[in-house]
């Protein structure tokens, strides 16, 4: 393989390997823009969605489609449970405390699976058949294309509830101010959760999607990606979706470079670096805002 | 400001926890075991990163000592197994085996699964005279340091650069490969020092081995890599490293179009690596190991596996297996369950069947004498290529 | 000042009454040796502890980093003590000033940072500090430094504890100190009133590192091996745990939080199974009951049965802060 086209396959594994940061840091940013709360648990509850998924497959004998709206459903009920049981509680206490109890949230989604499921990874049944396109030496998964596309979609979706209907109105107004909100007669709890279930179903697409590609699961496969799409929602500007969606494919890409052209076990550490050399040009990320604090 | 009421009722249930920990703690010191049962410490990866290969293998353990016990025991005592978790970190390794023998009062260890941990266990071992058996720690370094065997530590399986010979020698002799691919995980001793003594043994038998490649545990996504390693277009890719990554790499390999023969070792030995990678993407893969399931000394074994369980064991669960028996037949022979009778025994374990083969252990180096097989992954089984008896 | 003489007279009477009855524990073997390792830990958790609350607590700046420093310390030690046999108070403090150098280098670009960014570039701090030294493969890479000598007991862990608490507690009641809270309570605010800002939250962040870096070192001294394993983003939010379960800008509270954290952990060794998902309720309820901690900002020298002998007056408390 000559250099160039060695250079287009590292950019098509870092778009596929980004789009799926990207699809996990979609709810990642629209949990954070409501109750800027960093919702750790948020990796574990994709972990969550693609079990689900699995035993849709694998115990009720369904097919992909319905597996997924079963797993995207569940998912998001128990994302608004978490959201009700253990943050809400929370609303008026320090926000570190709401950060300890996601992170304590996080603990207990993945032990109790782990404790279910046992920790030895499983193994998702093929239900889609992995088309791999060959244009002139360079390979594109059709899984891969799927997933790039289903991202894309879902952020143009998301980006329109968000702008154009009454509940992304509400879910902005919201965000904005809390309290003025509801004193202007919405419901913030209400909002609140709704945006809890989106994020979540946002996060179960994503498991599935992942065991689909992958063909394992375990119960703590959404720590690192979890990580990593918290750091694309920061690159991109936290709190703004298509920021999501551009920082998650600009750290697959950075991870595919590192791990083709110098190696892997620097891949990591080459996306944090970027983090950090991003934040310290641009404090708010790529596409945020910067806004002064008023004394 | 004084304490609320609440704040009162939380600190006197902290006190409470605190006066508990201390009665726990006295308790520590009485190490009077039941006369009718002997204490096996099982000290093993039970949460964290790699509880998957630490829970297999004390599953392998808990059904060798469930025969064992079935049997009427040992000299009419039954064995227990006392587990603690290391959380996969090799300084609660040391914590959970201080814990074992000072708190539960066992008289010999089992575990953990990963080398680091078991070397940073075998300090506190030693100092109390304890015998460990490591089921899976392949290292050369887990039984012998700076050119001297560790008195009190033992291994059940085979060592590295025995397995990392058999495979170099298979790749230039039996597939007469010029050229060589080595990617290993970064984050395993195991898989690192594999790769070590394969280069060396491939170069000395002519080889060349053009690019060494780097992952690290938990990885999804190998492309990167491994479109630089298609590159390199070597006649064979040795992945030396644990079945769920392998499955990945193997699956991603060959739809990058990467077709030449991946050879690997006994961290292949789970029917997950053929559910994964797909049956199609596993042909024209070798893999080192201690079985082959079509031996007839094995067959007992599998079955009661299979009946416990209810799926195929995996090679840590193998292993476990065998630390179990090996274990059983040394406290039978050393006839009481003192520690250095037991370490004696140990030592002088010479052509006792186990789970997947006849073991002896080697006195000078606390490693197995013991087979390995290479086994050849074709249309979803597996095919015995070759089995090499040790020199 | 000669109220504070008095107290830390008295503190230091109590350490050496502590001491003394935990040393007879020891030596008269009435603690086994699990859980003599395990006083060992609480020791090195307190001082991690009070020095991410000398960062988060105090001076009010997110750090998600604090095991990345350990590391530092940690494998500075090791490689003095095992590899130029160094002794082990040398080790000790070189491995505590180079982490304190290492805090002050990334705190001077990073500090600039606020609230979650600061948290997340912290947190990718010590991930890249980890990832380093596991490229390293002169202190063993991924697999670990092996052959440790065991220097760590418990006189060292006792007294270096005692010695980074008191030097916290001065100097969160020095001038400096107090610097530090007005930046916690509001930064623009102290800015206006002429606090070099900069240079204080470094200064904070630069000491809280030099004693993450000591307890590395004394970490890695209680075992054989140590490996990047045990410096994981996990591992410091195991820390950060302690100081927010204690009570932000509490020292007592990190004191507790070290305790209690550590001990349920060995406690529930036996329940392998169980034991992470108790922790993880034992943490949710904590913050449901007491979101401000178990000590919130207060410290036991001023709570009711003991403010006689302090003789604290009462409206040395901190005012009460609600956001993070």
């Amino acid at each position: 393989m000559e250099m160039g086209q060695q250079v287009l396959q590292q950019l098509v594994n870092g778009i596929s390997l980004g789009s799926i940061y990207a699809l996990i840091a979609l709810g990642y940013t629209m949990i954070y823009g409501i109750i800027k709360l960093i919702n750790f648990a948020h990796g574990d509850i994709y972990m969550v969605g693609a079990y689900i998924g699995f035993f849709a497959i694998t115990q009720a004998g369904l097919s992909i489609v319905p597996a997924l709206l079963v797993s995207l459903v569940t998912t998001a009920l128990l994302g608004m449970l978490v959201e009700k049981l253990a943050y809400k509680p929370l609303r008026h206490a320090p926000r570190l405390s709401v950060l300890i109890t996601a992170i304590g949230v996080s603990f207990f989604l993945e032990y109790a699976s782990m404790y279910f499921v046992s920790p030895t990874p499983r193994t998702f049944p093929a239900v889609m058949d992995s088309v791999a396109i060959n244009i002139g030496g360079l390979v594109i998964n059709g899984q891969q294309m799927l997933i790039l596309g289903i991202t894309f979609v879902l952020m143009v979706i998301l980006t329109y509830i968000v702008k154009f209907t009454n509940t992304g109105k509400a879910m902005r107004a919201a965000s904005f101010d809390t309290e003025t909100a509801q004193l202007m007669g919405i419901n913030s709890d209400r909002i609140i959760s709704i945006t809890f279930g989106i994020g979540s179903a946002l996060a179960a697409v994503a498991g599935v999607l992942v065991g689909i590609y992958y063909n394992s699961i375990d119960p703590l496969m959404g720590i690192m990606p979890g990580l990593k799409a918290f750091v694309a929602a920061v690159l991109g500007g936290i709190g703004i979706l298509p920021g999501a969606v551009v920082g998650g494919i600009i750290l697959g890409v950075v991870e595919a470079f590192v791990s083709g052209f110098i190696s892997s076990t620097f891949r990591d550490a080459a996306a944090f670096a970027i983090l950090i050399i991003v934040l310290l040009v641009r404090p708010t990320g790529i596409f945020g805002k910067n806004t002064k604090e008023k004394v | 400001m004084y304490f609320s009421k609440k704040t009162a009722k939380l600190m006197s249930l902290l006190a409470g926890t605190m006066l508990m920990g201390g009665v726990l703690a006295g308790c520590g010191g009485d190490n009077a075991a039941s006369s009718d049962e002997i204490k096996i410490g099982a000290n093993f990866e039970m949460t964290g990163n790699v509880a998957n290969y630490g829970q297999a293998t004390l599953d392998g353990l808990n059904l060798a000592v469930d025969e064992i016990n079935a049997a009427g025991g040992i000299n009419g005592k039954k064995l227990v197994i006392v587990s603690a978790d290391n959380k996969s970190e090799a300084a609660e390794a040391v914590n959970a085996a201080t814990k074992l023998i000072s708190d539960d009062g066992v008289k010999v260890l089992v575990g953990p699964a990963v080398t680091a941990n078991v070397i940073a266990e075998s300090q506190v071992a030693t100092d109390n005279k304890v015998p460990v058996i490591a089921p899976d720690a392949t290292s050369p370094d887990v039984t012998v340091e700076n050119g001297q065997v560790k008195p009190f530590i033992f291994r059940s399986c085979f060592i590295d650069p025995q397995q990392g010979t058999v495979m170099a020698k298979f790749a230039s002799e039996n597939l007469k490969a010029k050229t060589a691919v080595i990617y290993v995980d970064n984050s395993s001793d195991y898989s690192k020092s594999l790769g070590k003594v394969f280069k060396e043994e491939f170069e000395k038998a002519g080889g060349k081995v053009l690019m060494e490649e780097a992952f690290l545990a938990k990885d999804q996504d190998f492309k990167a890599t491994l479109t630089s390693i298609k590159t390199a277009n070597a006649d064979v890719v040795f992945v030396p490293a644990y079945y769920e990554e392998v499955g990945k790499i193997v699956k991603q390999a060959r739809e990058l179009g990467i077709t030449s023969p991946i050879l690997g070792t006994d961290g292949w030995d789970d029917s997950k690596v053929a559910d994964i990678a797909g049956v199609d993407a596993l042909n024209n893969t070798y893999f080192s190991t201690h079985y082959s399931d079509k031996d007839e000394s094995v067959k007992g074994f599998l079955e009661a596996f299979e009946k416990k369980y209810g799926h195929a064991p995996n090679v840590f669960a193998a292993l476990g297996y065998d630390a179990g028996k090996l274990l059983a037949d040394a406290i039978k022979r050393a006839g009481s369950d003192d520690s250095e009778k037991i370490r004696q025994a140990i030592e002088e374990t010479k052509d006792l069947q186990v789970g997947t083969g006849i073991i002896t252990m080697d006195p000078k180096t606390h490693n197995p004498i013991k087979q390995a097989v290479i086994l050849q992954n074709k249309d979803g089984g597996r095919v015995m290529v070759a089995k090499i008896m040790p020199e | 000042m000669k109220y504070l003489r008095k107290n830390d007279a008295v503190l230091l009477g109590f350490a050496i009454v502590l001491f003394a009855l935990l040393q007879g524990l020891i030596s008269g073997k009435v603690l086994s040796s699990f859980w003599q390792l395990n006083v060992l830990i609480i020791g090195i958790n307190i001082i991690m502890a009070v020095s991410l609350n000398l960062i988060n607590g105090y001076t009010g700046q997110f750090s998600l980093g604090h095991a990345g420093f350990m590391a530092v310390g940690a494998y500075v030690g090791v490689v003095l003590t095992t590899n130029f046999h160094a002794p082990f108070v040398v080790a000790l403090l070189a491995g505590g000033l180079a982490a304190a150098f290492l805090g002050f280098l990334i705190g001077i670009p990073t500090l600039r940072l606020n609230g979650d960014y600061l948290a997340i570039a912290t947190l990718g701090l010590g991930e890249i500090i980890r990832i380093v030294i596991m490229n390293i493969e002169y202190v063993g890479g991924a697999a670990g430094f092996k052959g440790i000598p065991h220097h760590t007991n418990f006189a060292w862990v006792f007294w270096l504890t005692v010695i980074a608490l008191f030097f916290i507690k001065n100097f969160v009641n020095s001038t400096h100190g107090r610097a530090c809270l007005a930046i916690r309570e509001n930064e623009i605010a102290a800015e206006s009133m002429g606090i070099n800002t900069t240079k204080y939250k470094v200064l904070a962040f630069s000491i809280g590192a030099g004693f993450a870096g000591i307890a590395g070192g004394l970490f890695a001294h209680c075992f054989y091996l140590i490996s990047p394993n045990s410096f994981t983003f996990m591992a410091s939010f195991n820390y950060l745990i302690m100081v927010v379960m204690g009570g932000m800008g509490s020292i007592t509270g990190s004191i507790a939080g070290a305790f209690v954290v550590t001990f349920l952990s060995a406690a529930l060794a036996s329940w392998p199974e169980f034991r992470m998902i108790i922790y993880a309720l034992a943490l949710i309820f904590l913050m449901f009951y007491r979101p401000q901690g178990l000590f919130g900002y207060m410290e036991i020298t001023s709570m009711r049965p003991l403010n006689r002998i302090f003789g604290r007056p009462k409206e040395k408390q901190e005012g009460g802060r609600t956001d993070g």
